[in-house]
């Protein structure tokens, strides 16, 4: 069961697949069109040895799915990656009911509440103005699947000439494809001489910061992510600018969700797992986090 | 607040000297000026007294936002800044606030420090209301006694000399001695004329040596060089006018209260005489150390017991006036001569002459440079014979080329995560040596290691923590680090017995296990080494 098509949980390797229909689609462009993927549109209801399974949308990127597991009346939801912020890519996060509550806690600290998109939208607007206006390209980094695709859906078209780095073409094709409406953007390949460049938005994966190319060139340098909340992860990047965008939950989201879902026990895993267990413990639920966080702390999530 | 908010906000997205330099001249053009003399002199390195102790600060901060302190501390640990924990915690402010920078400063800081827990809170969290975010973020560093926003002094001087006409030059040396925060002093400043309005009293801006970046030989004949042992002190120019001889650190402070002695000594010296040095602590011909530097420099008119126990001297490096007419543009040699007569009319052996070493050649100056540590220097200062006194930290005129560090090797036993720039990752590390069959603590290092170091370490870390103390997490100890430090001395406060000075990472060692590690008896043997050590006079001084 793949809950969605980031790299970090859709592996390659298994024999079958089960995943919502435009999660299977994104899968099929990263794994190869040969897996074997058993499609289960949001809503429906599959029987797996008495156990009821439903995916239920989790507002993460496109096709990103909750799951529901239902056994002799007992109900869990697996949230996966989660995000309760609008996104005009995919469908909004539903709330689903429990008895129990496995959440991804990822930006789990009070430090982290998402300004409002739409205002974020607007301050990347004026920093691409303000860098076209000097003739400097603006350039991006986003994840190059949801992410991007959200920032192309969300500018204006007649904003002015983008470029994506090619690791973002696939993905934003298959948006397209799928009739999400995004502004027009070019191959960076197409662009001709530098003077293209010049007043354009450059959308690129974070790993091309590190890379030749692009990332070296004297322009703008930004990146989309909820961590540019904090300055510290900024500054250590050199970045000129850090948008606070992110595809998870923050701490108002993550509360909401759990109130939502009415759970009496919550399993919380990634990030700050044993500090937002606390909290809801103190609350008077049962949480903890899950086992696998005892084994080490993760890595920073950061490309 | 508003605008200086502004202005540190913009200075820490801008990447770019000359975007930078344009932000600070934007304001400065706008700024009052008994705001912009605040302003200049906290981005020059001025730091507010704390008006609030942190603790209070974090307990008012986790009530305001409804959260528990336990998950306040949590969120400053990965955060890893105070203000701007507290800033992310709270909600939106007005913004409506309408103080003025130098108020707050002046007035309002200085009131809060004297209040009661409770009416700081209501005061406190009154502020917070008020501010925006950015300018909260600033406020509370001030309330902190945390501002370190800094901009080097050399950008500061460009955005004056553009938003006033003065010449770069003139604002430096203006800005030598220290600016006060007031009216008077920023007019002052950016006053339009000559030298007739500068203060002579006031010192003029340092040389600073170029650390050696060639081989010897690139520098051509050796006899073109004079060589100086690099005292490890505080460096000092005398400015001797008038009644009276004050004694300037290169940050700009006054240190006559803090070395009377010295300072009393200087008033043998003509008038009209500015004198580059280092002031030592100095016994029986040799460097005290700089730690005990350090208890002179923290004592404002020390007892007689004090002035016994650490003597201090001040060393001679150079002369740049004489009889009130400026020297600089002549040439080292002069210069020198200069300096050798009149600390002999002077006469006064607090007032040391810095030795010249006499080097036949290159291969010389090698052995000379790994007997410094021995002698209490800290490597060698090579200056050229014909150059004039310079203006800050130029290649070509004098070198610095400082001794091998002491070297060992180390295992990583604590880590915790790092503040600023480091925030969120793990960067500040424990390191210890063996004693016996047990690690023993010895140093924290934070620094040496690039980018890409730090990330693998962070991993490493991560991977390998088999315990939390709150922040600190126990490592495995099986990462072997080799670690720098410049000074080694005995200290009853350290588990292993000593303390070092200025440790840092050199390299990871992952062809090293653990136990090939270092041991508290090879640090005690550098120790002894150091401290048994013969003083010689320097070899001959010529002249």
């Amino acid at each position: 069961m793949v809950t969605h098509a980031h790299a970090d949980h859709a592996r390659p390797g298994c024999g079958s697949y089960l995943a919502t229909p435009e999660t299977a689609r994104l899968l099929r462009l990263r794994l190869g069109a040969a897996i074997a993927v058993q499609e289960l549109p949001y809503g429906e209801i599959l029987d797996l040895g008495g156990v009821r399974l439903s995916l239920h949308p989790s507002g993460h990127i496109r096709g990103a799915a909750q799951v529901r597991l239902e056994h002799r009346g007992e109900v869990w939801v697996v949230t996966g990656d989660v995000k309760t912020a609008p996104d005009p890519t995919c469908l909004p996060y539903e709330p689903v009911r429990g008895h129990g509550l496995v959440l991804e806690s990822t930006f789990g600290l009070p430090v982290f509440r998402w300004p409002e998109p739409a205002a974020v939208v607007a301050e990347l607007l004026d920093w691409w103005r303000g860098n076209a206006a000097e003739g400097r390209t603006s350039l991006l980094f986003a994840y190059a699947l949801g992410k991007a695709q959200r920032i192309l859906a969300a500018l204006p078209a007649g904003a002015g000439p983008i470029f994506l780095h090619p690791a973002l073409e696939a993905p934003t094709a298959a948006y397209r494809a799928e009739g999400v409406r995004l502004a027009p953007a070019r191959r960076l390949a197409a662009a001709g001489a530098r003077g293209d460049l010049a007043s354009a938005l450059v959308l690129a994966p974070p790993s091309a910061a590190a890379a030749p190319g692009p990332g070296r060139s004297p322009a703008a340098r930004a990146f989309a992510s909820g961590w540019m909340q904090l300055r510290g992860m900024r500054r250590r990047r050199a970045l000129d600018r850090g948008f606070v965008l992110s595809d998870h939950a923050d701490w108002p989201g993550l509360l909401a969700v759990v109130r939502q879902s009415g759970a009496e026990r919550v399993l919380l895993v990634h990030g700050s797992a044993p500090e937002l267990a606390r909290f809801l413990q103190e609350l008077g639920l049962r949480a903890e986090a899950a086992p696998q966080e005892a084994a080490g702390e993760e890595d920073e999530v950061w490309p | 607040m508003k605008r200086f908010a502004s202005l540190v906000a913009a200075l820490d997205r801008c990447r770019r000297t000359r975007e930078q330099v344009a932000a600070l001249a934007d304001y400065f053009r706008d700024a009052p000026p008994e705001e912009a003399a605040w302003a200049a002199c906290l981005l020059l390195g001025r730091r507010p007294r704390p008006a609030v102790p942190t603790s209070r600060l974090r307990r008012f901060a986790a009530a305001a936002a409804g959260i528990p302190e336990w998950l306040f501390a949590a969120c400053y640990e990965r955060v890893g800044d105070l203000a701007e924990t507290i800033t992310l915690l709270l909600p939106e402010g007005r913004g409506l606030e309408g103080v003025p920078l130098h108020a707050w400063l002046e007035e309002r800081l200085p009131a809060l420090r004297g209040l009661e827990e409770e009416a700081q809170r209501e005061c406190v969290l009154e502020a917070w209301r008020g501010l925006d975010r950015t300018a909260r973020l600033v406020w509370i560093k001030f309330v902190t006694g945390g501002f370190r926003v800094g901009v080097a002094q050399g950008k500061l001087v460009r955005a004056l000399a553009r938003v006033s006409g003065l010449e770069e030059a003139r604002l430096a040396s203006r800005l030598a001695g220290g600016l006060h925060p007031t009216d008077a002093a920023w007019r002052r400043l950016l006053q339009p004329g000559g030298d007739e309005h500068d203060d002579p009293g006031r010192p003029l801006p340092f040389c600073l040596a170029h650390p050696l970046d060639r081989p010897l030989e690139a520098l051509g004949d050796p006899d073109r060089w004079r060589v100086e042992w690099k005292w490890d002190g505080v460096r000092a120019q005398i400015v001797r006018r008038g009644a009276e001889a004050l004694l300037w650190s290169r940050g700009g402070e006054v240190l006559n209260a803090a070395f009377p002695e010295i300072a009393a000594a200087a008033m043998r010296l003509p008038g009209g005489t500015v004198l580059d040095g280092e002031l030592l602590a100095f016994r029986a011909g040799r460097p005290l150390g700089f730690e005990r530097l350090q208890r002179r420099l923290g004592r404002r008119d020390p007892g007689p017991r004090l002035l016994a126990e650490i003597p201090a001297v001040w060393m001679g490096y150079d002369l740049l006036a004489r009889d009130g007419t400026d020297l600089r543009d002549h040439p080292l040699d002069a210069r020198r001569a200069g300096l050798e007569e009149l600390l002999q009319a002077a006469g006064d052996p607090r007032l040391a002459l810095s030795p010249l070493l006499a080097v036949a050649g290159w291969g010389e100056l090698r052995r000379l440079r790994d007997e410094a540590r021995r002698r209490g220097a800290e490597g060698l200062l090579l200056k050229r014979r014909d150059a004039p006194y310079a203006m800050g930290r130029r290649r070509g005129i004098w070198y610095k080329w400082k001794a091998d560090p002491f070297r060992v090797d180390a295992v990583l036993t604590y880590a915790r995560r790092g503040h600023g720039l480091r925030a969120g990752l793990f960067t500040d590390y424990t390191f210890s040596v063996w004693d016996g069959g047990e690690l023993v603590p010895f140093a924290r290092a934070y620094s040496g290691l690039d980018a890409a170091e730090i990330r693998s370490v962070d991993r490493f870390v991560r991977r390998n923590a088999r315990e939390r103390f709150g922040p600190v997490r126990a490592v495995r100890p099986e990462l072997v680090c080799e670690i720098a430090f410049e000074d080694i001395r005995r200290s009853a406060r350290h588990k292993s017995g000593v303390a070092v000075r200025f440790p840092r990472i050199v390299r990871l060692r992952p062809d090293k296990k653990a136990a090939e590690a270092d041991t508290v008896a090879a640090l005690r043997a550098l120790l002894k080494e150091k401290e048994t050590a013969p003083w010689n006079e320097p070899p001959s001084a010529t002249s």
